[in-house]
């Protein structure tokens, strides 16, 4: 292994940072050196991720663990781990690349949406500060820097909402995601103190060692699953969601999604790899599944009644957000029998995630080109939009039946597998899911119809600027490809990743403690 | 010395229940972020006592006499850094309880909703 | 609007907010020998300056403190520590390249009680400065930024 592949974990973390730190400065000398100085972070931190995803998978789904501030032999063979660590397992991996396909399309993006070309070096710092800190959740092996890491995206998102100041709603959006997201992470850091108290130590790999299923582990947990269901925005706490990828710049209401997919990551990390089968996984399992009906429910039926376009959406990602949970929930319940079942369905769960990020990403950014052309966000003031903007309208086109899980793009394929894999455990399951997307489907195109058919309401739309398209054609290019060849991307991405939970939780301590 | 027992237990989960409460039921922005911060509170507090030992000193002795006990370091780091991201987060709070009363004229959540229509 | 306090904080402004800051600096300097470090020792020289806020309202600010020049040198520190982490990257990320190295900060630790080395600690002690370097004029830039934004309000 040479040096950049060894140290390829944190740089993927340290590279958004200096961008975070760096861009106020380099923004000082003009419009195209900030620019040039964006892409080139957002290009470097991809290159690092698309490094470590590959290393990972050609060394046959090994974790990889990178330790900071010294040398430290893995297995160390103390009893306990010391110093901070990095481990990157399959899903781990995964999730990297999911972040680095949203840092890079986000970027790109935002090079042409703002018409001010002013402040805009602070939004590229917040924007790779909230990438740092996603790559970070994904990446850490300790309890306490998932925390950290948290709080990071917390701040770091919320000074994005909030971003555009002279917006009423936004501040006041933005007020309210970030008390629901400070309190999310206090439940989190309550429940690493709960562990840390019984256990002496921080590390997931020392924990899920140790970890006994006592009374104050339940108490952990059942905090755990708060905590983090509630930043994902599952049901109940998902109020602030609509908020915040509704007020948000449309780029970054992608990366917000693409954040609450960590904090299901995280969620998945906690229930597999901490707590594994120490608990009763069927009873958790089930409670996974209630919550995610429930939010499908919610985001759909919310969806429905919307006026504005992009709560219209956001909404339609709260329902994705239930999704995964279905599917892993269903492969938690099961955990303790292993059926082949268990592991479609988690398979399918990682799946849609990635699928999830592109298609409501690719949504998001077109709403963003439709409602910056057009100066509107209602869905009856926006109609006839296809006559001037015929790109836009394609690319929402595809987004919208990828969402609704229609064939051949990619939604489809991922929903498929869940629909197979529930419907073994109970029929109900399936049932819901299916007739959900059905509604979903007639939710977008409802938004499809009332924004870009019709007559024409707004007589001289602005064009779209070419990186916006880029940026939308890329997301629409993973959308169609994952469509068009799922079996193969399954085959090289997404099996080491729901492996790494089905049956990786022994690997992932064995990296760090040996034995 | 007297013996503390669990009291520091219990007095930090009366901050969190507390803070709770605030961010919940009350009204007015400005105290739903003191609410924030004595659930921050009552969580640093817990941090802390999870490392005290009765009568133990402070962990900075490379030859300390083995007869006494000293209180954990790590739970302080935690503690610390928590304080920093409280730091963060209240700063911000505020900040945008500012704005929302510049925009909209009040701190009342039930007035902003009217308000916003 | 006189937004300046009475007589009296101010004296007792003028005289501590000096040795305010100074005390700051020294709990920065011993952040790896006693309690405190980069963000005790930041917070304490940004209370100095909320005190001088406090005491002579924003006018009282005028040229000594410019709010891009703390916004340039918060970056700096945060980017110094980023740099001093990026440096160990020889061996691993954040690794202590001076430690026990006999150069600046180098020196060794004896072991026993001892009234403690300033020389030792290696990159702590300048991953301090650089922390607490961000820490005060990132507290004082928000400082500043909520004064003014609320004596605007008070002015409407």
């Amino acid at each position: 292994m040479n040096a950049l592949t060894t140290h390829a974990p944190i740089l993927i973390i340290a590279t958004p940072l200096l961008g975070a730190f760096a861009a106020p400065l380099i923004g000082k000398l003009g419009w195209t050196v900030r620019t040039a100085f964006a892409g080139a972070i957002a290009a470097l931190t991809g290159c690092f991720a698309g490094l470590l995803a590959a290393t990972l998978y050609t060394g046959g789904g090994a974790p990889i663990v990178y330790v900071l501030g010294g040398r430290l032999p893995l297995p160390s063979g103390l009893a306990a781990p010391i110093r901070i660590m990095l481990e990157v397992d399959g899903l781990s991996a995964f999730m990297a690349l999911i972040t680095a396909l949203v840092a890079v399309v986000a970027v790109l993006y935002s090079v042409s949406y703002w018409k001010e070309r002013s402040g805009g070096a602070l939004y590229d710092s917040l924007l790779f500060l909230l990438i740092a800190g996603v790559f970070g959740l994904v990446l850490t092996g300790d309890m306490f820097n998932f925390f950290v890491f948290l709080e990071i995206t917390s701040v770091a998102a919320c000074g994005l909402i909030g971003f555009r100041t002279w917006r009423k709603r936004s501040s006041e959006a933005a007020f309210k995601v970030m008390a629901l997201y400070t309190l999310s992470g206090l439940f989190v850091l309550l429940a690493v103190g709960l562990l840390y108290g019984q256990y002496g130590g921080l590390n997931i790999a020392y924990l899920a060692t140790n970890l006994g299923g006592t009374m104050v582990d339940r108490v952990a947990l059942a905090l755990l699953i708060a905590g983090l269901a509630m930043k994902a925005g599952a049901v109940p706490m998902h109020m602030w969601a609509p908020e915040a990828y509704g007020e948000a710049p449309a780029p970054v209401s992608m990366v917000l999604v693409a954040n609450s997919q960590a904090s299901l990551y995280a969620l998945f990390r906690v229930l597999f790899t901490l707590y594994g089968q120490s608990l009763s996984a069927a009873a958790v399992g089930w409670i996974l599944i209630v919550l995610a009906l429930l939010t499908i429910f919610v985001g759909v039926t919310m969806a429905l009644v919307q006026k504005d376009l992009k709560r219209l959406i956001a909404f339609g990602a709260v329902s994705q957000i239930g999704y995964m949970l279905l599917a892993v929930g269903v492969g938690f319940a099961v955990l303790a029998t292993r059926p082949d079942f268990g592991l479609t369905a988690i398979t399918g769960g990682i799946f849609h995630m990635i699928n999830d990020v592109a298609c409501i990403g690719l949504l998001f950014l077109a709403a963003g080109a439709a409602i910056r052309a057009s100066g509107s966000r209602d869905l009856h003031s926006m109609g006839g939009l296809a006559h001037s903007l015929k790109g836009t309208t394609v690319l929402f086109a595809v987004g919208a039946f990828a969402l609704a899980g229609v064939p051949p793009f990619n939604g489809f394929a991922s929903k498929l597998l869940i629909y197979e894999s529930t419907f073994q455990l109970s029929p109900v399951l399936a049932v819901i899911a299916v007739l959900a997307s059905i509604v979903l489907l007639a939710v977008f195109v409802r938004a499809f119809q009332a924004v870009f058919l019709g007559p024409r309401l707004i007589a001289r739309p602005e064009p779209v600027p070419w990186p916006m398209v880029a940026s939308m054609v890329v997301l629409a290019a993973v959308v169609i490809g994952f469509g068009l060849f799922p079996g193969f991307f399954i085959d090289k991405i997404v099996t080491p990743a729901a492996n790494a939970l089905w049956s990786g939780q022994g690997d992932y301590i064995r990296a760090v403690m040996g034995g | 010395m007297m013996h503390i027992g669990n009291l520091p237990f219990i007095v930090a989960m009366l901050l969190v229940i507390l803070g709770l409460y605030a961010l919940l039921f009350k009204r007015n922005l400005i105290k739903m972020v003191i609410g924030v911060s004595l659930v921050e509170t009552g969580v640093n507090l817990f941090l802390v006592t999870l490392g005290y030992r009765a009568e133990g000193i402070a962990p900075i002795y490379t030859h300390a006499p083995t007869a006494v006990s000293q209180v954990l370091p790590t739970p302080q780091a935690l503690t610390l850094t928590s304080i920093v991201i409280g730091l963060a987060t209240t700063a911000l709070l505020l900040s945008f309880a500012v704005l929302v009363y510049r925009h909209y004229g009040t701190l009342d959540v039930t007035k902003i909703k009217e308000l916003r229509g | 609007m006189n937004n300046q306090m009475s007589v009296i904080v101010r004296t007792i402004t003028r005289i501590t907010y000096g040795l305010t800051i100074v005390f700051g600096f020294y709990v920065i300097m011993h952040g790896h020998l006693t309690p405190g470090g980069g963000f005790q020792g930041g917070a304490v020289v940004a209370s100095a300056f909320a005190l001088l806020l406090v005491a002579f309202g924003t006018a009282g600010l005028k040229g000594k403190l410019n709010h891009h020049l703390l916004q340039t040198l918060e970056e700096v520190g945060a980017l110094a520590f980023l740099g001093l982490a990026f440096a160990g990257i020889g061996t691993a990320f954040f690794a202590n390249l001076l430690a026990n190295s006999g150069a600046v900060f180098g020196g060794a630790v004896p072991a026993g009680p001892n009234a403690g080395v300033l020389n030792s600690g290696g990159t702590l002690p300048f991953m301090n400065w650089a922390v607490g370097l961000k820490v005060m004029t990132g507290i004082a830039s928000i400082l500043i930024a909520m004064l003014i934004g609320l004596r605007k309000e008070a002015a409407e």
